[in-house]
Formats: C-alpha cells, sequence, structure tokens
C-alpha cells in the first residue's frame, strides 16, 4: 500500500482557540503550518459560555493582542454586549468581558485562518506522533525530537515541530445523568487514538473533567421576570489596534434571576443519580466552576444561587444558563430550571452535561511548552490542564510563537511572573501541582498592580515586535506612548501650585483639604478626591492628550507608592529568575538536599533557581544548597 | 550584583565576655552608622578606613544608649563575605547581643539565614571550592536545626494565637479575592469598615505579641526538663511539689496538643521548662500506648531527665526499658517514697544501669548535707541520685540544689538557639505589623479594596514564618472552600 506523505515546517494538533493562535503565529513568521481538527466547522468553536474575557481572563487577552494574537480582535469584531468590570475597584482589575455571537466568532476566526499565507487547514483525526532519536552535539546522551505525525487515514505529515492543541477531545466521555456518550463537545466526534501513541512516548496522562449548563429556547423565557443587564454605555475595544469608534454598537441585554429552595430541594432529592455522587465520573473537576449540585451541597446555608441568562448570537433563540451546570439527568434538569423565576416553561435546545477528557500533567513541560522528553513538540490548552478560552489561546500564542523561535535556531520565550499573567499561568502550570482544571485568577498574580490590563501594550508590544508578530507602526505607537506619558508625569511632578485664593477656593469647591505650602500637581492628584481631569481647572500649561496617555498618567501617579514597592518585590524575584539551571544538572550528586527537594526538583526539571523555589516542597535551605551547588560547578568549569 | 544586607551574632550565645554581631552587604556600613556613635556622639562611621577599629556606643532611634562598643570596618572585597562588612564587638550576655542585633535590623539590615555568611563567602569566592560540599552540609544542617527548634520552642498558646490570627487574614484576603474574581456575585458593600475592625483588632494582638517577644515569653525559655517514671511512682506529685515550692510561678500551660502537662519554674537564675509525662510500661492498652510513644519521643529532645522511681517496690524490666530510653540524657534519678521501706537501694540501681549500657558512669547518692559531691563533676556521665519523699516535702532542697550545680558546672546547657529563633520570631512580627499598618493606610485613603489584600497577603506569609507554614495554594483553597463562585 502506498503511503501519502506531505511535507510542513509546523503541525498543529486541534483548531480550538489554542490551536488557531498557535497557527496563526507560525504561519505568521513564514512556516508552513497545517492544522487539523476533527471538524472544519468547529474551528474556534465555544462550546461552553459564550463570553470573551472576565476577570483576569480580561488581561490574558489584552496581552494576546499585545503579542500580536488574535483573539482581541476576533472578538472586538464579534461581541455582542461588553462590560468593563470591577470598574469601582483598583485599576489593577479592571477586567473586560464580551458577550460573543458565538457562530460569528468562530466564522470569522475561520476566515482568518483561511486568509492567512502559509496556513493550510485539515479535517482529520491525527492518530499517532512519529518521533526519532538523536545524538547531543553537546553530549553523549540521546534524546528524542518529532519528525512528524499520522492521521487515521494512514497520511503521514513530516514535520519540524508538532503543537498539541487537542482540548476536550482526547477519549472524551459526556455525561448527562444515566445517559453516557463517547464524544467531544457539542456530540463532535472524540479523539480516541492518540492517547496511546503519547503513552508510548512515555508521556503522563490524566484525566479531568469539565461541564457545561443547559441553552433554552428565548421563546420559552419569560425574560420579564428577570433583571435586565445592559452593556457599558462607551464600550472599550479588546484590542490596542481595534478604533474605539468602531466597537460603539447596539448591544444585546443578559438577565439575571436566581434558584430558590424548590430547586434546591429536586436537586438533592436526585443526587443519587448525579454521575458525580454516584461516583461514576473519574475525571476531577474545576472548584472554580462548579455544577449547581455541588453548590446546593457544599454551601447548603445559601437558600439562592444567581442564574445569569446569556444570549448565545444575534441569530439564535438558544440562551445559556450561567450559574447551573450539571450532569443530572435530563427529567432532573427539566424540573429543576423550572423552579427558576422567568423559566417555568423553558424548553432545553440543550441539555447539561459533563464531559471528562485526558490531558497532561504539565510538569512534563518547560516553560516554553516545549516538551522536556521530546523536542520540538509542544502543546497548548486545556491539553495542558487548564481551562477557558483566553488560557487556552494564550498557551496556543506562545507554543507557536516559540516553535517557530526554535526553528529560527533563536532563543525561545518565557514571559515571567512579573511581565504578564502570561508568565504567571504557564509558571504556575509547570511549577505547581494541579489537581484541578486551571484557571487565572487576579489572585494568582503577585504583582498584579504592574500588569494591568490597560498597560498590557506598554508591557509586551517590544516582545510582539521582536518575534515579529507586531509590525514596526504599532511598536513605534507604543513607543510614542511611552513617551507622551513619563512626559506628562514628569511635568505634574514639577509643576508647583501656590496657596493662593484662586487654588484654595478651587480646592474647597471639591472638597479637599486647603493649601499651607506649594505642592505639586502630582501632589493633588494623589489625593483621593481628585483627580487629572478634575485639576484641569488649575492646570494651565495643559497640552490636549489622548484618552490612554491620560489614563496611565492618572494611575503612574495616583499608586505611585504601591507601584513602587511591588517594582522592588520584582527586582528580587528577577535575581532568582536570572539564575540559570543546566538542563543536565543530576540532583543526585547534590549533597545535603532533602530527599523531598531532590525528588521533586528530578521530577519538575526547573529552567532557574526561581522555578525551583516554587516547587512546593523545596525549602529556602534547599535553594542555598542549590546555589553553592551551582556555583561549585561554574567554578569547576572556569578552570 | 547588588546585594540584601545580613546580621546576625557571630559568637556563641553564651554569657561570655564579649560578643560579635556581624552585619555584611551592601548597606552594612550605612546601617551602622545609624545606630554607632563615637565617644563625642557623632554619626561617623561611613568616614572610617577600612580595616579599623574604634571604641563607640550602640544607640537606640531616640539616641538612648544600648550598650558600649568596639566597631571594626572591613571594606568589600577584604571581609569574610568579600562584602562591606562591620562587626560590632559588645559585652557579652544574650540579652545585650540580641537587642542590638534587633537594632541593626530595625536599621534596615535582615536577619541571616542560618548558614548564610557562609553561603556568601562561598558565592563571592573567599572559601576555596574544595569546601563546597562542606558548606553545602553546614548550610544544611543549621537550616534543619533552626526549623525543628524554631517550632520546638514556641509556646503552644503562641501558636496557637498566631495560626488563629493567620485564619483571620486569610479570610479576609480570600474574601476580598473572591469579589474581585466574581464581582457579580460577590459584593464588597461597606465591607472596607469590617475590614477596619478586624485590622485593628490583628494590630493590638501583634503589638501584644512583639511585647510577648521582648518579654521572652512568646518561647518556651530554659532547660527542658522531662519527668519520667513508671506509674504510679509518683511523677505528678513531684511536679506539683516543685510548681508548689516556687512562688515565683508566671505561667502554667497545658499542653494542648499533646496529653502532657507543662510548668516553667524558676529556680532563682535558672528557668525549668517542666514536661511531666505518662507513665512508661509495657502496655496493650491503646490510649496509654499513645502516651508512652509520647513520652519516649519528648525525652529525645530534654536536656535534663528527671527519672522517678519508687524505692518502695523492686524495679523490673519496665525500669530498665527507662534506662536505655534515657542512657544518653544528663538524667537526675530521684529515689521517691523515702518514707516508705525501702526495697530498691544504690546497688540495685547500679546494677540495673551497667546491665544496659556500659558507656555510662556509675550513679551517685547525693544526700542533704552535700558531702558526696565528686560524682557531680568528675567529668563522668554519671547519674545523680536523690532521696526524696513528694509525700512528706522531703530532699526537694537537694534537687534544687543539685540543678543549680549541674547549671553552673555547664553539665546542662540552656539552648543557645533561643536567642536567634526570638529574634527571627520579632523580625517577623515587625514585618506583618508594618503590612497591617499599611492596610491601615489604604483604608484611610479610601484605596479600593484590592489594594488591602496585597498587604493583607505579606502579613499572612510573615506570621507563617514563625510557626513553620507557607503560603503555598491556602488563598486559592480559602477561596474555594468558604465562598461559592458563579458560572
Amino acid at each position: 500500500m502506498s503511503e501519502l506523505r506531505e511535507t510542513y515546517d509546523v503541525c498543529v494538533v486541534g483548531a480550538g482557540h489554542a490551536g488557531c493562535e498557535a497557527a496563526l503565529a507560525c504561519a505568521r513568521l513564514g512556516f508552513e503550518t497545517v492544522i487539523f481538527t476533527v471538524s472544519v466547522d468547529s474551528i474556534a468553536l465555544m462550546p461552553c459560555n459564550p463570553n470573551i474575557g472576565g476577570t483576569s481572563k480580561g488581561h490574558l487577552v489584552r496581552e494576546i493582542d499585545a503579542l500580536g494574537g488574535e483573539m482581541g480582535k476576533n472578538i472586538d469584531k464579534t461581541f455582542i454586549q461588553s462590560k468593563m468590570l470591577n470598574k469601582s475597584k483598583g485599576p489593577a482589575v479592571h477586567s473586560l468581558r464580551a458577550q460573543a455571537d458565538k457562530a460569528e466568532y468562530s466564522r470569522a476566526m475561520r476566515k482568518v485562518l483561511e486568509s492567512q499565507d502559509h496556513l493550510t487547514i485539515k479535517q482529520a483525526e491525527v492518530c499517532e506522533l512519529l518521533v526519532e532519536e538523536m545524538q547531543e552535539t553537546s553530549s553523549d546522551s540521546v534524546s528524542r525530537r518529532i519528525v512528524g505525525l499520522k492521521t487515521f487515514t494512514g497520511t503521514v505529515y513530516e514535520c519540524k515541530t508538532v503543537i498539541l492543541c487537542t482540548g476536550t477531545y482526547l477519549k472524551a466521555r459526556c455525561l448527562c445523568g444515566e445517559a453516557i456518550t463517547y464524544t467531544g463537545p457539542n456530540g463532535l466526534q472524540a479523539a480516541n487514538h492518540l492517547t496511546d501513541s503519547l503513552l508510548e512516548l512515555g508521556i503522563e496522562m490524566r484525566r479531568f473533567k469539565t461541564g457545561t449548563p443547559a441553552r433554552m429556547d428565548r421563546r420559552s423565557l419569560d425574560l420579564d421576570r428577570m433583571e435586565e443587564q445592559f452593556g457599558d454605555e462607551k464600550v472599550i475595544p479588546f484590542s490596542f489596534s481595534t478604533d474605539p469608534d468602531e466597537v460603539q454598537i447596539d448591544q444585546v441585554s443578559c438577565y439575571l434571576t436566581y434558584t430558590n429552595e424548590q430547586t434546591h430541594d429536586i436537586i438533592r432529592a436526585n443526587l443519587d443519580r448525579s454521575p458525580i455522587y454516584a461516583g461514576v465520573i473519574e475525571g476531577t473537576g474545576p472548584r472554580y466552576c462548579p455544577s449547581i449540585e455541588d453548590k446546593v451541597v457544599k454551601f447548603s446555608d445559601k437558600d439562592r444561587h444567581q442564574v445569569f441568562i446569556e444570549p448565545e448570537g444575534l441569530h439564535t433563540n438558544e440562551m445559556y444558563v450561567s450559574g447551573m451546570s450539571s450532569s443530572l439527568p435530563e427529567d432532573v434538569q427539566l424540573a429543576m430550571y423550572r423552579t427558576v423565576p422567568g423559566m417555568e416553561h423553558c424548553k432545553m435546545v440543550r441539555n447539561a452535561y459533563a464531559i471528562e477528557y485526558d490531558c497532561i500533567d504539565p510538569k512534563q513541560l518547560y516553560p516554553t511548552l516545549e516538551f522536556k522528553s521530546i523536542r520540538g513538540l509542544f502543546s497548548g490548552g486545556q491539553f495542558n490542564g487548564s481551562s477557558g478560552y483566553e488560557e487556552a489561546a494564550a498557551q496556543g500564542l506562545i507554543a507557536g510563537i516559540n516553535a517557530s523561535l526554535s526553528m529560527q535556531g533563536k532563543e525561545q520565550i518565557v514571559l515571567d511572573r512579573s511581565q504578564a499573567y502570561i508568565g504567571v499561568l504557564i509558571d504556575d502550570l509547570v511549577t505547581k501541582d494541579n489537581f484541578e482544571p486551571y484557571r487565572m485568577m487576579t489572585s494568582r498574580a503577585e504583582y498584579r498592580l504592574l500588569l494591568r490590563q490597560d498597560n498590557a501594550d506598554l508591557r509586551l508590544r517590544q516582545i510582539g515586535y521582536e518575534v515579529g508578530l507586531v509590525s514596526e507602526q504599532l511598536y513605534k505607537a507604543v513607543l510614542c506612548k511611552r513617551e507622551q506619558i513619563d512626559a506628562e508625569v514628569f511635568r505634574l511632578k514639577n509643576t508647583v501650585v501656590g496657596a493662593s485664593k484662586w487654588i484654595q477656593e478651587f480646592l474647597s469647591a471639591h472638597e479637599s483639604a486647603p493649601l499651607k505650602t506649594g505642592v505639586t500637581l502630582a501632589e493633588l492628584i494623589c489625593r483621593p478626591e481628585l483627580t487629572y481631569e478634575t485639576i484641569a481647572d488649575i492646570d494651565l500649561e495643559r497640552m490636549p492628550l489622548p484618552d490612554d496617555v491620560v489614563e496611565q498618567v492618572e494611575i503612574e501617579i495616583k499608586y505611585e507608592g504601591y507601584i513602587e514597592r511591588q517594582l522592588k518585590q520584582v527586582e528580587h524575584y528577577k535575581k532568582m529568575e536570572k539564575k540559570k539551571i543546566p538542563a543536565d544538572l543530576d540532583y543526585n550528586e547534590v549533597g545535603s538536599l532533602r530527599l523531598e527537594a531532590r525528588q521533586k526538583l528530578i521530577a519538575y526539571k526547573p529552567v532557574s533557581v526561581g522555578q525551583a523555589s516554587r516547587i512546593s516542597g523545596v525549602s529556602p535551605a534547599d535553594i542555598s544548597v542549590l546555589l553553592v551547588y551551582l556555583e561549585s560547578s561554574r567554578k569547576k568549569t572556569d578552570r | 550584583m547588588r546585594t540584601d544586607t545580613i546580621a546576625a551574632i557571630a559568637t556563641a550565645l553564651s554569657d561570655s565576655g564579649i560578643g560579635i554581631i556581624r552585619v555584611s552587604g551592601d548597606e552594612a556600613i550605612p546601617i551602622v552608622n545609624k545606630i554607632y556613635r563615637n565617644k563625642k556622639n557623632r554619626e561617623v562611621l561611613l568616614t572610617y578606613e577600612s580595616h579599623t577599629i574604634h571604641y563607640g556606643f550602640v544607640v537606640e532611634k531616640d539616641g538612648s544608649l544600648i550598650d558600649e562598643v568596639m566597631v571594626s570596618v572591613m571594606r568589600a572585597p577584604h571581609s569574610y563575605t568579600m562584602e562591606d562588612t562591620v562587626e560590632i564587638n559588645c559585652h557579652g550576655g544574650a540579652l545585650m547581643m540580641k537587642k542590638i542585633l534587633m537594632t541593626a535590623i530595625e536599621a534596615g539590615a535582615r536577619l541571616a539565614e542560618p548558614g548564610e555568611f557562609t553561603k556568601r563567602a562561598f558565592l563571592n569566592g573567599r572559601i576555596d571550592l574544595s569546601r563546597a560540599e562542606a558548606v553545602m552540609d553546614v548550610i544544611h544542617a543549621k537550616n534543619q536545626f533552626a526549623l525543628k527548634s524554631s517550632i520546638k520552642q514556641l509556646r503552644g498558646s503562641v501558636f496557637e494565637k498566631i495560626k488563629a490570627l493567620r485564619e483571620k487574614i486569610l479570610y479576609e484576603i480570600a474574601f476580598i479575592e473572591s469579589a474581585l474574581d466574581d464581582p457579580e456575585h460577590i459584593s464588597l458593600e461597606g465591607y472596607a469598615e469590617k475590614l477596619s475592625d478586624q485590622v485593628s483588632f490583628v494590630i493590638k494582638e501583634l503589638k501584644k505579641l512583639l511585647n510577648s517577644a521582648d518579654d521572652g515569653k512568646m518561647l518556651k525559655e530554659g532547660i527542658c526538663t522531662v519527668i519520667v517514671g513508671k506509674p504510679n511512682v509518683g511523677k505528678s506529685s513531684l511536679l506539683n511539689l516543685m510548681v508548689g515550692q516556687d512562688r515565683a510561678i508566671v505561667t502554667d500551660i497545658a499542653g494542648t496538643t499533646r496529653d502532657t502537662l507543662e510548668e516553667t519554674i524558676y529556680l532563682g537564675d535558672i528557668t525549668l521548662n517542666i514536661i511531666d509525662t505518662a507513665g512508661i510500661r509495657n502496655t496493650e492498652d491503646t490510649v496509654e500506648k499513645i502516651g508512652v510513644e509520647k513520652a519516649k519521643t519528648i525525652s529525645e529532645d530534654a536536656d535534663l531527665i528527671l527519672y522517678v522511681m519508687d524505692s518502695s517496690v523492686p524495679l523490673d524490666e519496665n525500669d530498665a526499658d527507662i534506662m536505655r530510653m534515657i542512657k544518653d540524657k544528663k538524667t537526675i534519678l530521684l529515689l521517691n517514697k523515702s518514707d516508705l521501706d525501702e526495697v530498691v537501694d544504690l546497688t540495685a540501681v547500679n546494677e540495673l544501669l551497667s546491665s544496659v549500657s556500659e558507656k555510662r558512669g556509675s550513679v551517685y547518692m547525693v544526700s542533704e548535707n552535700m558531702e558526696e559531691e565528686e560524682g557531680l563533676h568528675d567529668g563522668n556521665d554519671n547519674i545523680v541520685m536523690v532521696k526524696i519523699s513528694a509525700k512528706e516535702n522531703d530532699g526537694m532542697d537537694t534537687l534544687v540544689h543539685v540543678i543549680k550545680k549541674m547549671f553552673f558546672h555547664g553539665q546542662i546547657s540552656y539552648n543557645d538557639e533561643i536567642c536567634i529563633t526570638s529574634s527571627r520570631h520579632k523580625e517577623a512580627l515587625l514585618e506583618a505589623l508594618e503590612s497591617m499598618n499599611q492596610v491601615c493606610g489604604s483604608l484611610e485613603n479610601q484605596m479600593p479594596e484590592d489594594f488591602y489584600s496585597i498587604d493583607l497577603m505579606s502579613a499572612y506569609a510573615s506570621l507563617g514564618k514563625i510557626i513553620g507554614e507557607e503560603v503555598g495554594d491556602d488563598l486559592v483553597n480559602e477561596i474555594f472552600s468558604k465562598f461559592c463562585m458563579g458560572k
């Protein structure tokens, strides 16, 4: 039998949010790329909630955009409602969240992929990875590298790198009460073969679980009995390159209602029919996204839970029932949903279900998202044990960038915890013990005052530019923005106003304490009751500046003390990140390490002393011992 | 590369004549400059040349004098660590050294990690490569010991208090964070006021703890003395008697986590931290077995064992067990119930001792008139035996006398590390207090809620250092267990 063989630079397995970003990054950097999906109609599918962004996830989208990714642009084209969350709180936790028109989102992304040079879309199930052994040039050890993959139909694709973004499709199993189907999300075909190939290659697999609520027919809901939730009056786009005027559209509403004791009684009475409580589900589910069963059981003191009814798009009647995901049987689901005010006559277009799938323990990856054991093999998204569209897209982008950099023979990039939420996300995945699908949270970012969604361009545009995904024009725009910010902050810090009658009157009009001596304008902006805008009347030399510059100026002045403290912490943190650990370090040679630390270090193979220090079970004393060892071997080589 | 500045006590913490506090790092000279004055009460340290030594004083922030000292300045790279180093030679005495150390820390130094000077000396190239292995061993050993003693020395009640404070702080952070993460489900409306009360409470508690750290009440200072023996030989009566005899009891803490009783007793200059244990015998009873196991574990950490025997009951296999258990320990043997007919005597005890341990010296009887004291300090690892009657309150003076003698002859040692431990605890408490004050400031300035949790988290981490707990996934776990997230 003759075999069909094709040759590419990169094979991306899966065309969800991770796969799309990975493939686009590689193709845009000039590499011949093929992206595989079990169904071309499901490219960039949103099988769960109809939102992009949200707390901390909005940050990720902004960072993806700053680096030259696609997600932000795509949601700006296809959103139907948008909100800035946490507006009453500090700038670090402001987060954009948009309701997407799901079908449009998917279609728009497909169009982007289809218009991209060097990118081929292929509907096929990938079954096997092809790997060869290679002699290391630097030492006598033998390692493995990826050389291609094979699809179910037997075609071989030779390539230099493979990026696995299989999402929830590997050996997927959907559960709805007693009914179990062996499919991926939305009844799509599961990928049942690749897991075996991965296991054969010695990759450690695990099983995770997640779930989604039912979709209702809008006509069956009494939305008038719920609280209507509107979008923001002035919409802010996700992408730094989207014209803000283009996103001021007519928005649709969401609706808020609540469960009640009756709902909870039905759930409690039928718990024995829930696959989770009956022990049928093997996978570990996420705690931050509990099913309604979990909420009722674990928070039995709460007499009601919020339910948000969200439209899935402009051209569909389907409404997403946020807050009530479930794996109870269909009859129980319907009974429970019908106890909720406004949902008494609801008709389910799609049932709620739980889904189980195979994924990896991400400690097998370097922070570049390349496998430690197989060169040229990268992975991103839910396959790495994360959850969420934005988390997936972020990893896909980084995997795509690093696959490209490795083919260019350049040093791969690792964003650190002080540079980006993406850095926190990946560092957590590859360094910490994760026992559930990982979701981004602002509390996971220790330097979050620096990692704001409003300054993602200032933080990351340069990296995107250096990689080659951001145009020179966009990069120069950011440099110019930085200059304008610095100049204005400098001016405000050096413009002094005296305690003249005019100034005192202005202050008292704004309920601000009168001056005793002269102060700078910056000091006035620091007062809680004053802003950059309010002091315009007494700032006579002010020149008009773009809104985004003003926003940065205000934040940098108002929160200066806090920001400086975090910068100091970052300085300390960076020191340890810069101390690299050679990949071939034999921890058994390092005397005086405690046994637990030794085992953990061998398992994780951290790339830096900083990463080592974040592994649970590695104490500061172990780190000291490691530092001394590294120094002594460095000196030995120097000799 | 820039490094932070570390400080530690460089000499043994005994009551010797001279003590040295060493400060090393980029800021060593400016930091000591803040706390050092010359004879004319001037800040002059910055002007001193390298490798010179000077007479002067260490002063507190308000300028009040702490001690007269000699300081030597060694500029980089000509010092042990190859960094700028200042050594403060002060009058010996654990308290004085600790005080000067804390003053240096308040002036901006950080308390050195165990083995850190050695580590720096090595990393900066001062110590030869061939000694790398040894350096690693030193760091490892010192840290293991510090960690163990740090928690071991903490009083049970203090441990519980810090745990409770941490729980309180974590709950508040988790509440803020879950509201930030899920603003549509959890509201922070009116929260600042509630937090303000909690913050004042925590600050008040931290200040109390700091005071007790100064008084040394946070730690179980003193000679760790463990009473062992078979059941019903009079261990508890002995403890009661010692407690009763000593009118200066300051604290008595029932062990909160163990079913043993702890008392602190002051015998003049000596502090005893006495632990009464369950009677030791071979038993099938599960509960009793646990008690016996605990008694054995506690005895391992003891500085001094008080082994009580009932002189009216013949020695048996259980006594042999106890002898084996304590064979490496400084021990005083108490022959109780001297008011009853005696069936156990010095010969019987000596026979038993030599049957279980060859290395050990012999047992000496010390009587009330103290004539036979040579056994106390002839250098051999002897056991001193005292006849007492707990019931008749007889022989107690002799016991106290023997303990004092042993202490002043250096046969039982006071735990040196305690001073370091308490400095470490104090540093952590100061950090926590500083963070809580920041929260206070943020509240006063009406900063948004997300600013509070940053400093609350720092306080949480600082307090964790005292009880040996890291932050890890505590916050995420707390968020998910206490607050119902949406979706």
